[in-house]
């Protein structure tokens, strides 16, 4: 197999085959390791982790403690400790590491010559399978006097050794929220620029409020249903012209953000002589198996994804090596995928939104609790959020839920689990959490449930039972 | 005192906004009693529908409030500028003209109109004011107000276009719904309702099944005309429940809330409750003793994910009356000091807004009246269009047998 890419997608791919016995090839054209490693998942949780220490520092007196005289960010070290974390994650993931596990590493530009090679250096490699991992890369935005007045993306934010004292964030997805909200948190005075009504555009109406509400508290400017008009230089300062309906406005920073989304790396690998389909926009086009319009081609990861998180990478992975190596029929389809923002508080779903249920003529129920109803939250002082189990009317099947809390990121795994396992509510209410921890919400939302759908013959029982003489 | 001298002292003391807050000239309504307050259209929606309360209820004669009705309608039917057969949210009290660069606001149309069918349907003995009623109706172009999608867009302002933002979720839109799918000129179709209702969430929140909107207002405005009891859409229908027993809930999940307390406000308890659409201290940040709470000035505050900034509506209880006189009666009690409701109490920051607001105001006065007599809704009954709308949007049963 060969693999075009050393991203998460790649190098998953290009381990699990080799473990099987196969021959792999992997070809990088920059860093191992791909955006989570290099410029996304990585850097950006160790940068939010210092962040929330400096954020409850300033809350202090909420939890009973003095607040520290004086609070000041030393931002430089901040990124040293970032670039200390991405070195140990690295080193799992390093040329060393893959070649020692058997896997041919090579670097360069490659690209396809025909159906089944690719040439690298002016050598041609032929291949009886291969995988695109190419990934993505910053979608930058159309507007004028955005590329001359300068601007940050995922690729070059985490190489900042001095924080902006204003940044604008162009974008209020993930990206935009998270980075937005750590460098507020880290001193800067930040702005978030969102074309939609709300941050997170496909997330749960209350979850977006949700998060609204806190980066306000944190001294954000928030501008929701804004564009970024156009970008001008005068006198040395960035200012960014803003635009909501009728109400134009111009915010000043010193840096630019760019968190607009990703466009799928499909250039220079000259797909068409390969006979591989793609767009521009939506990527390389894969069916249910991850396999392109060229029978010994599979794509993964960023490249041809709509859900762009290392964990679908992984699961990717292992997909492609049974379908590709193996002649096996395993569906990404058929694949549980949870996702988080890791905003403060997170946020994190699985499985369907309501909305979708209702599209698709499925009855559906939610099941609410506030994290204001967990002990564990009320204790942590950590009550902004909830838990929304969507349950199939008429039944016990889980079809999605949504947690906003500060540890969404961890608790969602039960829920996936039980999608993925097939353990209905009744079956989650019975299952024991650590008494008092924040996970507690989620057995909470099944009790209320199996409350209220007991059978009425038990009932009966109980009570004629308990009447008894 | 007893519960009716109770209700008849606040409803008097409502109804009262109508006459003292009215230009006599136009007809306009002010939205707040505060100075230089423009008309809210809304406001002459609510006045409209409160002058036959205070006809039945002896406040003022019905030659005063055929006036009154004739003032305003003539003006909205020949002065008051319209696009596509909507108005402009806020209007100059004197002239009519649209101020704050208000938007054509299509909810705000619809709760005038709303006004005008009670009208209508009370002083059936005027043509004038039934063939008016007719005229306005029939110039609302709701299909335009779709703007090409498949639900009615929040509002259009002549700088930009329409409104970025849209309605998600349910909320007193349903009113506009019903009257829109009933237009004899620009109806809206099935599928329109249906796309709107896509968007609702039945949750089970403090142990109440329910369809499921933060602000209190939103199970509150389409109920001063509509008398849902029994009547089921399909959404309804597959839940086993109607928008009257909703709204019940919702009550009821507002006092759980107030119960509960989670954000620590003072005073809110058992008889403190209705976090809605209301006025509020402002934007200011207090101490750090207070851990830096954001307050907000006029906003939708809603229930159980805020915003909550320690501000109660106390005419949010007045709303809840013909839904939950249990609970709202004993709320509507602890605010018996003065018979004049304010637009919010913040006793955390202790703070009482200086005004009052019209739409609460209206609330007040009809939903006593509907609690007391149904008068509101057994008059809606008699409007042709709102059993044609109701029945186009798929609502059976109820009264509607």
């Amino acid at each position: 197999m060969l693999v075009l890419g050393g991203g998460y997608a790649g190098i998953l791919t290009a381990q699990e085959a080799v473990r099987t016995g196969a021959r792999v090839a992997l070809v990088e054209r920059n860093l191992l390791g791909g955006v989570c490693l290099n410029a996304g998942c990585i850097s950006s949780k160790a940068m939010i982790r210092t962040s929330r220490l400096y954020a409850e520092m300033r809350d202090a007196a909420r939890y009973g403690a003095r607040r520290p005289a004086d609070i000041q960010v030393d931002f430089a070290a901040v990124m040293e400790r970032v670039g200390r974390v991405h070195a140990r994650a690295s080193r799992r993931r390093s040329a060393h590491e893959l070649a020692a596990a058997g896997i041919d590493v090579f670097f360069g530009d490659a690209h396809f010559a025909g159906p089944d090679s690719v040439e690298l250096s002016g050598e041609t490699l032929r291949f009886k399978k291969a995988l695109i991992a190419a990934g993505a890369r910053p979608l930058i935005p159309a507007i004028p006097g955005l590329a001359e007045a300068g601007y940050l993306t995922n690729e070059t934010v985490f190489e900042l050794t001095e924080a902006p004292r204003s940044l604008v964030v162009i974008g209020g997805g993930p990206l935009g929220c998270e980075l937005g909200q750590a460098f507020c948190r880290l001193g800067s005075q930040v702005s978030i620029v969102q074309d939609e009504p709300l941050f997170l555009g496909q997330e749960e109406r209350d979850a977006a409020q949700i998060l609204s509400e806190s980066l306000s508290r944190d001294g954000i400017g928030i501008h929701l249903n804004t564009e970024t008009i156009r970008v001008r230089v005068e006198d040395g300062r960035k200012l960014i012209d803003l635009r909501s309906d009728d109400y134009e406005s111009t915010v000043e920073a010193d840096r630019i953000l760019v968190a607009a989304g990703r466009a799928p790396n499909v250039q220079g690998l000259n797909l068409e002589a390969a006979g591989v389909e793609y767009n521009a926009v939506a990527g390389i086009r894969v069916n249910d198996y991850l396999r392109t319009s060229n029978r010994r081609i599979y794509a993964a990861g960023d490249v041809c994804l709509e859900h762009k998180f290392a964990h679908i990478e992984g699961a990717s992975a292992h997909i492609v090596v049974q379908n590709a190596l193996f002649c096996g029929h395993e569906r990404l389809s058929a694949l549980t995928i949870p996702w988080c923002t890791y905003t403060d508080p997170e946020i994190a779903h699985v499985g369907l939104y309501v909305k979708e249920a209702r599209e698709r003529g499925i009855p559906v129920k939610t099941i609410t609790v506030p994290m204001h109803e967990v002990d564990r939250a009320i204790v942590d002082g950590e009550e902004e959020g909830f838990v929304k189990i969507h349950v199939k009317e008429g039944t016990d099947r889980i079809l999605g839920a949504t947690v906003v809390a500060r540890h969404a990121g961890e608790m969602i795994s039960d829920i996936s689990l039980a999608i993925s396992a097939g353990i209905g509510v009744m079956e989650l209410a019975e299952v024991s959490h650590p008494y008092p921890t924040q996970a507690n919400a989620l057995k909470l939302a099944a009790v209320n449930f199996s409350r209220t759908h007991q059978p009425r013959w038990r009932d009966w029982c109980a009570r004629k039972w308990l009447d008894r003489d | 005192m007893s519960d009716d001298e109770l209700l008849d002292r606040f409803q008097f003391e409502a109804f009262r906004y109508f006459l003292d807050n009215a230009n006599p000239a136009t007809g306009l309504i002010a939205d707040t009693n505060r100075p230089g307050s423009p008309c809210s259209i809304a406001v002459v929606g609510f006045a409209l529908s409160c002058y036959p309360v205070g006809v039945e209820r002896r406040w003022i004669t019905r030659p005063e409030a055929t006036a009154l009705t004739l003032t305003a309608l003539r003006y909205f039917r020949n002065t008051v500028e319209t696009h596509h057969g909507f108005f402009y949210h806020f209007l100059d009290m004197q002239t009519g003209g649209r101020v704050w660069q208000s938007e054509l606001s299509l909810i705000d149309s619809a709760l005038l109109l709303a006004g005008v069918f009670a009208a209508q349907a009370y002083f059936e003995d005027e043509p004038e004011i039934c063939e008016i009623a007719d005229a306005l109706y029939r110039r609302m172009d709701w299909q335009w107000a779709c703007h090409g999608g498949p639900t009615v867009a929040q509002g259009w302002k002549p700088e930009c276009g329409f409104l970025h933002y849209g309605w998600e979720g349910y909320s007193e839109a349903s009113l506009l719904y019903v009257l829109a799918m009933a237009s004899p000129t620009f109806p809206l179709r099935d599928e329109n309702y249906a796309a709107w209702t896509s968007t609702y969430q039945w949750e089970n929140l403090y142990g109440y099944d329910f369809l499921y909107a933060g602000p209190l207002f939103i199970h509150q405005f389409a109920h001063v005309w509509i008398d849902f009891r029994g009547l089921r859409d399909d959404f309804m229908r597959e839940k086993g429940s109607d928008y009257f027993e909703n709204s019940r809930r919702a009550t009821y999940v507002q006092r759980e809330y107030a119960i509960r307390n989670p954000r620590e406000f003072k005073g809110y308890a058992e008889n403190f409750w209705g976090l809605t659409a209301c006025d509020g201290p402002g934007t200011h940040t207090h101490s750090i003793e207070t851990g830096g709470r954001r307050m907000y000035g006029y906003a939708a505050r809603g229930v159980p994910f805020g915003p909550d900034d320690g501000t109660i509506s106390p005419a949010a209880a007045f709303g809840s009356l013909p839904f939950a006189p249990e609970i709202a009666l004993p709320a509507i009690r602890c605010k018996c000091e003065d018979f004049r409701v304010p637009g919010g109490l913040n006793p955390t920051f202790d703070w009482v807004s200086e005004g009052c607001f019209g739409l609460d105001q209206g609330l007040i006065v009809l939903m006593i009246e509907n609690y007391r007599s149904g008068l509101l809704w057994n008059l809606m009954r008699k409007s042709p269009w709102l059993a044609v709308g109701l029945q186009r949007a798929g609502f059976t049963g109820g009264w509607l047998v």
